[in-house]
């Protein structure tokens, strides 16, 4: 490659030629290198793959599968916060049909309903029902003429974690009133009247109240506000908000996430905070006034909420869309809950994703995927009679024409 | 600054005796090459940029009521800018003088056979993922503060604006100061690095003719060692900063950020930055939404600009080997 | 104590120094510099006698201080004051590394003993596809980090060189490469995120709304890691003597030659560190990925179509959205930040034996 006669031959060969051998030859051992790390294990992986399926039998031993076992893949997007449930029911429809692949990105509500009225996704993954513009705009969307439907699949209910050790051991009752006055920093003192009114017999102390809230948009905090909106709207005034700061009272503390608030609450002495119940650990969590009782939360009580409340008016009549009731007469129904829908299409073009959207959506919506997102999840079931009215829905996914 | 001094001007050399062609093709070709890649940067931030002005515009333009928060762009953006600049300028400082004194120790103090494996240390570090350091942050790094430094920087420096002592100070540790060590500790390997290379490549000669005369390890420093590695050491705390401004996951996991401007840095109530607001948002944004926070992203695009061409001037002006 | 530096390596250039140290005044030998470090540390101890209970951090600053401080103190009064300056400015550098140490110690520390009650062979043979709650792997992740890794590097390491070889060597001080330098200023700011929401809408448009690849992520991450390349490399190239450029040249070898195999040879350390630092600016990426790559339970080996996961987003996936119990997937997500320091710390490994092998012997 050197054609120059070169006065200083060793220069050339010695310092100068060899180097540049050398770094080809070292781009390639890195990529080899590179390459050899993942593929000494490829056998053991698909061998390994068949196993790893077993565990997640146990959430579906008494599994009611309908029908013959579907295969492909099928793709859904959008809310975070069935995240860790959806692993769930991935889990065990995947051991159910071992040639299906169910594929979520959690990429958000908002992002989840945009990609599948694109056509980007098979369903959605929602913290809120379309909107109205949405609804009309998956008539387009979907094959058909009927556009999309809601489905409330998951119920998460939201607890009230406090940091006090001062009163360990009793239960705290707050009423919406006062949890909507700490939240929007009225009520600043955990020796306030308005607490020791609602808890005779604990003696509280002298502790500033650090509420904490969560910092990055969320549907939790949507639900959470919106109770304080509807059971509190003369304390709270804000609304129901998805992004705290700045459209909220302002004050307290912020962090990122369930994981996050359930750190800042443990960490300050004083704190208070709204966190995905099953993530609360061994934080005490409040006692809610509702329906003129205190009522500690629990997967069963959370799930009532749906039959408390009303369907949305207008809609397709398979539509389950929700107005969510926080304000239920019964004092067995816990109000702070997450309600979450799947978004499907009542029509698609062609019959396989048909086969797998009504066999996903049946798995998610019968006991065993119900008790798989709870065992996931701890999120909370739902009722026998919703189930049954959601069933009848998702028998109406058709292929068009 | 190289070609003051360098081949185009120099004579051209002779073809003959460089045995044809190969040596124009060659050259042909490399140039090519580089120039390619060049332009091809250009290309891609011409991309990027009309990516983001067709993504952001909709904000100015948009029907204002999809925002749950329908307060202008600039009231919105500001807290922001502060944050960002705020933050990655109190880790910029943190991080600067310790990352110099780190290389210098690394380069020129530590006996030569540490030095290899301290600097191989201190890389690796570069490469921790930024949610670990987030979660190492929360977890490890503000309950110490929040328990030590925090109540003393509020007890004996409360007259400074920055500990003001009229406000509640932070029971968690979350908190912009917090932030800003951890970013710190992150920015620190890459500024280190890009400085010890920079330290071992002076010239023997320097360093030699300042020992002849004399001069101490010190001396010898301040006279060869610093003076050749400045530009060095500047590009690494710009790569460091540039870092800092765009880091997300770590301030997202470890602030308590509020909407306002905060002096206070001990505090629950900090001003956020733009990227981590990006990540905390983003992820459940919708519409007119995700718009805005695209637009925030363009402002930190100029941001980042601005602050790099400063240090380009400052670079510059400085001392390079190619001058030589 | 000898005074010169010791990575002189011919010590006999060090006898000045220690002719001038003799000359002068006394000096401060080894022993005298133990006694004060023994010192401080006493001191730094009975710091934190008073409060009863051991405080680490209390301990090390005061030493350090007292260290500082004695070591000035002594010199000042031992030796010359200019002897002080240099013991004064030996210790701050020294003291300076200690203090890093502590937070650098405290990550790695956090990461190993957190990473490593998942660290067994289960975890890098599995996947999670199926799994909930205890067991599962990151197998996939892993493949997916060194296949979108592995094509980051491909497209931007050529890319971001050849752009540094431009600026310093052919672009000078042009109105083009002045705006290219500045661009690539602007490219060390893009956020991460809007990189990923970049290539993502690049491959909407050409593949449609929903697109999820190992190539999308790679795409994203190349404009993450090019300025990083970019930046490393034109300083290390700046810094070759120009002196090595017009030897070459008087003797005749063409400009490419010379760039090819004087110049790059002599910087091929500094770019290699460059290289593997802006690997490491791009493997731990979380949220370009997110919108990109997606994420997948299962093993995905084709970079061009479907989701591919990787160890970030694998991390940051088990960290925000746990399964019951949450131990289990946190014990993943930092098992899963385990393995990629280990990558990485082969990465450099690999680098630094590479770069002592093409170093051009001769030079410094």
């Amino acid at each position: 490659m050197n054609t120059s006669p070169n006065p200083f031959p060793h220069w050339s060969e010695k310092n100068v030629n060899s180097p540049k051998r050398r770094l080809v030859a070292g781009a390639l051992v890195l990529t080899l290198v590179a390459a050899a790390c993942g593929s000494d294990d490829d056998t053991a992986d698909t061998s390994t793959e068949d196993s790893t399926e077993e565990p997640a039998a146990e959430s579906t031993d008494e599994t009611a599968a309908p029908g013959s076992t579907v295969s492909g893949t099928l793709v859904g997007a959008g809310a975070s916060s069935q995240a860790a449930g959806m692993q769930g029911w991935q889990a065990g429809f995947q051991a159910i049909n071992e040639d299906a692949t169910i594929e979520y990105d959690a990429i958000g509500s908002g992002g989840g309903r945009e990609l599948f009225l694109s056509g980007g996704s098979s369903f959605a993954g929602s913290d809120a029902f379309l909107k109205d513009e949405e609804f009309e705009a998956s008539k387009d969307r979907c094959a058909g003429e009927q556009g999309a439907i809601n489905l409330p699949h998951y119920i998460s209910p939201i607890a009230i974690p406090y940091n006090l050790p001062q009163i360990e051991g009793s239960t705290l009752n707050l009423t919406p009133d006062v949890i909507a006055g700490i939240f929007a920093n009225e009520i600043a003192n955990w020796n306030d009247p308005a607490i020791a009114a609602l808890n005779e017999g604990i003696e509280f102390p002298d502790v500033n109240i650090n509420p904490v809230h969560r910092s990055d948009e969320s549907g939790t905090t949507e639900n959470f506000t919106d109770y304080m909106a509807q059971a509190a709207p003369d304390v709270w005034s804000f609304g129901a908000i998805e992004v705290w700061d700045g459209d909220g009272p302002g004050g307290g503390e912020g962090a990122q996430g369930t994981s996050g608030v359930v750190a800042a609450t443990a960490a300050g002495e004083g704190s208070i905070g709204y966190a995905d119940a099953s993530q609360i650990g061994d934080l005490p969590a409040a006692a809610v006034g509702v329906g003129g009782e205190f009522l500690e939360f629990s997967p069963a009580a959370a799930g009532r909420i749906v039959d408390a409340s009303e369907r949305l008016e207008g809609r397709n009549e398979f539509d389950f869309a929700i107005e969510v009731n926080r304000t239920p007469d019964s004092s067995d129904v816990y109000p702070i809950a997450l309600v979450s829908y799947h978004i499907v299409c009542l029509e698609y073009p062609d019959q396989e994703t048909v086969d797998l959207v009504k066999a996903f959506m049946t798995y998610v919506g019968s006991e065993a995927g119900q008790a798989a997102s709870g065992a996931s999840a701890g999120s909370a079931p739902i009722s026998p009679e919703v189930r049954a009215d959601i069933l009848k829905s998702i028998d109406a996914i058709s292929v068009a024409g | 600054m190289i070609t003051d001094t360098a081949p185009q001007s120099s004579p051209a050399p002779d073809d003959d005796f460089l045995g044809g062609d190969t040596g124009k093709l060659g050259d042909r070709v490399f140039h090519g090459l580089s120039l390619g890649a060049a332009a091809l940067i250009l290309a891609t931030l011409a991309a990027v940029a009309t990516f983001l002005f067709k993504e952001g515009l909709p904000t100015f333009t948009g029907d204002k009521s999809e925002l749950d928060n329908t307060e202008s762009f600039v009231s919105y953006v500001g807290p922001l800018v502060f944050g960002t600049i705020y933050i990655s300028a109190l880790a910029l400082l943190i991080a600067t003088p310790i990352a110099i004194a780190v290389a210098l120790y690394i380069s020129h103090y530590s006996p030569k056979k540490l030095s290899h494996t301290l600097g191989y240390f201190i890389d690796i570090l570069a490469a921790i993922p930024s949610v670990v350091y987030g979660i190492w942050g929360i977890g490890v790094l503000a309950p110490i503060l929040s328990r030590s430094l925090y109540p003393w920087l509020d007890d004996h420096a409360g007259f400074l604006p920055f500990f003001g002592s009229d406000v509640n100070v932070s029971t968690s540790g979350r908190t912009m100061l917090t932030v800003a060590i951890v970013l710190a500790v992150m920015i620190l390997p890459i500024i280190t690095a890009i400085s010890r290379e920079v330290f071992l490549q002076t010239p023997r000669l320097h360093e030699e003719a300042s020992l002849a005369l004399g001069a101490t390890r010190w001396e010898v420093i301040r006279q060869a060692v610093l003076p050749y590695g400045r530009s060095g050491v500047i590009s690494g705390a710009m790569l460091g900063l540039g870092r800092a401004l765009g880091e997300t996951m770590a301030v997202a996991i470890i602030l308590s950020p509020a909407d306002g401007y905060f002096w206070n840095v001990i505090t629950n109530s900090n001003s956020n930055t733009i990227a981590a607001n990006i990540a905390l948002q983003f992820p459940e944004s919708s519409g007119l939404e995700v718009n805005r926070l695209i637009a925030t992203g363009l402002v930190l695009f100029i941001i980042t600009f601005g602050v790099n061409a400063i240090a380009r001037k400052i670079a510059n002006a400085g001392f390079s080997g190619a001058d030589g | 104590m000898t005074l010169a530096a010791e990575h002189q390596p011919e010590s006999d250039t060090e006898s000045p120094t220690n002719d001038n140290d003799r000359i002068t005044s006394g000096s401060l030998a080894g022993r005298g510099m133990f006694a004060i470090v023994g010192a401080s540390f006493v001191i730094g101890a009975l710091s934190w006698l008073p409060s009863g209970s051991i405080n680490w951090a209390r301990w090390v600053i005061v030493t350090l201080l007292v260290y500082v401080a004695g070591t000035y103190a002594v010199a000042r009064i031992v030796e010359s004051p200019r002897q002080a300056t240099d013991r004064l400015a030996t210790a701050i550098v020294t003291s300076a590394f200690a203090l890093v140490l502590l937070p650098l110690i405290s990550v790695v520390w956090t990461v190993v003993d957190k990473g490593s009650n998942r660290f067994d062979w289960q975890f890098y043979s599995e996947t999670m596809r199926g799994v909930v709650g205890e067991g599962g792997g990151a197998y996939h992740g892993i493949v997916g980090t060194l296949i979108i890794t592995g094509l980051t590097t491909l497209f931007a390491v050529p890319f971001g060189l050849f752009t540094a070889i431009y600026l310093v060597e052919y672009g000078g001080n042009g109105r083009f490469a002045r705006a290219v330098t500045g661009l690539v200023d602007v490219m060390t700011g893009i956020p991460s995120i809007v990189a990923g929401l970049f290539a993502y809408a690049l491959f909407v448009l050409i593949d449609g709304p929903g697109h999820r690849s190992g190539l999308a992520g790679a795409i994203a991450l190349t404009l993450l890691m090019t300025p990083v390349v970019v930046r490393a490399s034109e300083e290390m190239l700046r810094l070759v003597p120009n002196e090595l450029r017009e030897a070459s040249y008087a003797l005749g070898v063409p400009k490419w030659k010379t760039i090819a195999k004087i110049v790059l040879p002599t910087a091929i350390a500094g770019i290699l560190t460059g290289v593997v630092l802006a690997i490491a600016r791009v493997i731990g990426e979380t949220a370009p990925l997110l919108v990109t790559a997606g994420l997948a339970q299962g093993t995905n080996w084709n970079p061009l179509d479907g989701r591919m996961t990787t160890l970030p987003v694998y991390t940051y996936q088990a960290y925000k959205f746990p399964t019951l119990p949450p131990s289990a997937s946190i014990d993943r997500a930092w098992a899963a930040a385990l393995t990629l320091v280990i990558i990485v710390a082969v990465l450099f490994t690999t680098a630094r034996i590479l770069s002592s092998i093409l170093k051009p012997q001769g030079l410094k």
